[in-house]
């Protein structure tokens, strides 16, 4: 039971109270309507200068860090990775071996995205297919692509095809399972939408499905293109030389071997250089374009 | 206009369906037809097995017992000639915009392509009052929008016969009633033939010209009404209706006592 509020009001009534109708009800008089943010608000509100004063700092940290410290060997001072880094671009070296890493990476990239992609395929028509994905990814996602590393060095010797077959790894298991998982949740409804239309087979995966779980498929994607960076960088550290040249981490290697610590740190930066760009040019653009587009992400 | 066999035609139809731990028969061995120009209505508590019921005419269920016919063909799978107007909100293609949806559907199941489809959608979509919206994405539009792109792009299709599941049910009681005015007005205009899914007698009496009443647990017909349209007789037919549904329950209720 409500207990009686007012000593002149029914016990769980509340008190009879005068109506209130407001004639007058703008009130642009008195308060502000609309009126433009201040300059340092507009600034503050793009992500992307927020993001470079994150970097500012970081580089002003790491400069004077390095100064105190005041040794080369250890830890160059970020003018001097930077100049090291500048020098290397213009002679053409850190190019190269950029180009050599990122060559062997793409070859990798596609091929383990084609393979996901017909495991997944195999994993929507039937169920053998489906457990066997499911047995796939569980035994080897978890193993790190670098443990292959001395087995594919057996088996495919010195050179691009052991690098090949670690990304392929690395890459694969990632993609499909994000890709599967985001198929089984497309929503009843739009499955049978598609069906309603009388699409099937291959039609009603691209048409429907992949449209439809893109967001968990560009996940993948991502997951997938980090995974084969690091196993790269790391299986060129470990083994070195595979083609001519060497790529990124052969570089450092090399470098690190003869005490040239900013061309050392000039190779990470680059390492990091690169992963910036895909991630924030051409995997942020595609999220734009699509599923942000789409109302599928916020 | 009127042909002389019924359009659809749904023969001794039982449905049954398995759980992890179940068999369940949804429906038990229900007739019916529809003819050209029908609002039919689909009417009964949940459980009884309706939508389960127009699923199988949509081509997603194979009966266990009994055949669906339309035009005299059996029905065997999903196809365009019975477009379905789900309940969920999420019916439309999310990456299509109101135009794209409508248009894709045409194209992919080979009605109309280019400009043909392109016109045909826009002159639904003009319909349905969304001319305005055509080019956005569904995640922009409310609910009772939504609704009304379905309802466009199933019309577009022109199919034989149009399948509504409950399709204001998730609507605010407002926009139920101008969707149901809206259904009626466009029906008049071009007088397809429609099954109409429903739990709500109201509706079903507004809606409808033919009512087919379903028991639960397993469906079974209980009854096929005449709809009506004067705001007293319907009144009475409400009360009918709910009569019959809750004399079905009371009886039900008292079947462990006498057992």
């Amino acid at each position: 039971m409500r207990d009686s509020a007012g000593a002149a009001a029914m016990p769980g009534f509340p008190s009879p109270r005068p109506e209130l109708v407001r004639e007058d009800a703008s009130g642009e008089a008195i308060t502000v309507v609309e009126k433009p943010l201040s300059t340092f608000e507009i600034c503050y509100n793009s992500s992307w200068l927020r993001k470079a004063l994150i970097l500012v700092v970081l580089a002003v940290i790491w400069e004077l860090y390095a100064r105190y410290l005041n040794n080369d060997l250890l830890f160059p001072t970020f003018t001097a990775t930077i100049s090291a880094f500048a020098r290397n671009v213009a002679d053409g070296v850190l190019p190269a071996r950029a180009w050599a890493s990122i060559k062997v990476l793409l070859i990798g990239y596609a091929l383990g995205v084609f393979l996901a992609a017909l495991l997944t395929a195999l994993a929507i028509a039937s169920r053998i297919g489906t457990d066997f994905l499911e047995t796939m990814t569980s035994m080897f996602n978890p193993l790190p692509a670098i443990a292959l590393l001395p087995l594919a060095l057996i088996w495919f010797g010195l050179g691009n095809g052991s690098l090949v077959f670690v990304l392929v790894h690395s890459v694969t298991w990632a993609i499909a399972l994000n890709t599967h998982s985001g198929f089984c949740s497309v929503s009843k409804t739009l499955k049978m939408v598609g069906r309603n239309y009388g699409l099937g087979g291959a039609r009603f995966i691209w048409k429907i499905l992949i449209p439809a779980a893109f967001p968990s498929i560009l996940t993948g994607l991502k997951i997938g293109w980090a995974f084969a960076w690091r196993t790269l960088i790391a299986a060129e550290l470990v083994f070195g030389v595979s083609s001519g040249s060497g790529g990124l981490g052969w570089f450092i290697f090399e470098n690190k071997n003869m005490l040239d610590i900013p061309n050392v740190f000039a190779g990470l930066l680059t390492v990091i250089l690169i992963g910036l760009v895909v991630e924030n040019l051409i995997f942020q653009t595609i999220e734009r374009r699509t599923i942000q587009r789409w109302g599928m992400q916020n | 206009m009127a042909s002389e066999g019924p359009l659809l035609e749904v023969a001794g139809v039982t449905l049954r369906y398995k759980t992890p731990q179940h068999l369940i028969t949804a429906t038990y061995r229900v007739d019916f037809q529809v003819f050209t120009g029908d609002r039919f209505i689909l009417l009964g508590p949940s459980g009884c097995g309706k939508s389960t019921l127009q699923k199988a005419v949509g081509g997603y269920m194979t009966p266990t017992e009994g055949q669906i016919r339309l035009k005299g063909k059996v029905v065997t799978r999903p196809g365009p000639d019975r477009m379905m107007v789900f309940q969920e909100f999420d019916q439309l293609l999310p990456w299509k915009t109101v135009r794209q949806n409508v248009v894709f559907a045409l194209e992919a199941s080979g009605r109309l392509t280019g400009k043909a489809a392109d016109d045909k959608a826009m002159h639904y979509i003009e319909k349905v009052n969304l001319g305005g919206f055509a080019d956005s994405y569904p995640h922009m539009l409310s609910g009772g929008m939504k609704q009304r792109v379905a309802i466009a792009r199933g019309m577009a299709m022109e199919p034989d016969i149009l399948l509504m599941d409950e399709p204001f049910a998730a609507l605010d009681a407002l926009t139920r009633r101008k969707m149901q005015d809206e259904l009626l007005m466009l029906w008049e205009e071009t007088r397809f033939t429609v099954l109409f899914v429903t739990h709500s007698i109201p509706e079903a009496i507004k809606i409808g010209n033919r009512i087919l009443l379903l028991s639960p647990h397993p469906g079974r017909v209980k009854a096929e009404l005449n709809s009506v349209q004067d705001p007293q007789e319907a009144r009475v037919l409400e009360q009918r209706i709910h009569n019959m549904l809750f004399s079905d329950e009371v009886s039900e209720a008292m079947e462990p006592v006498h057992a």
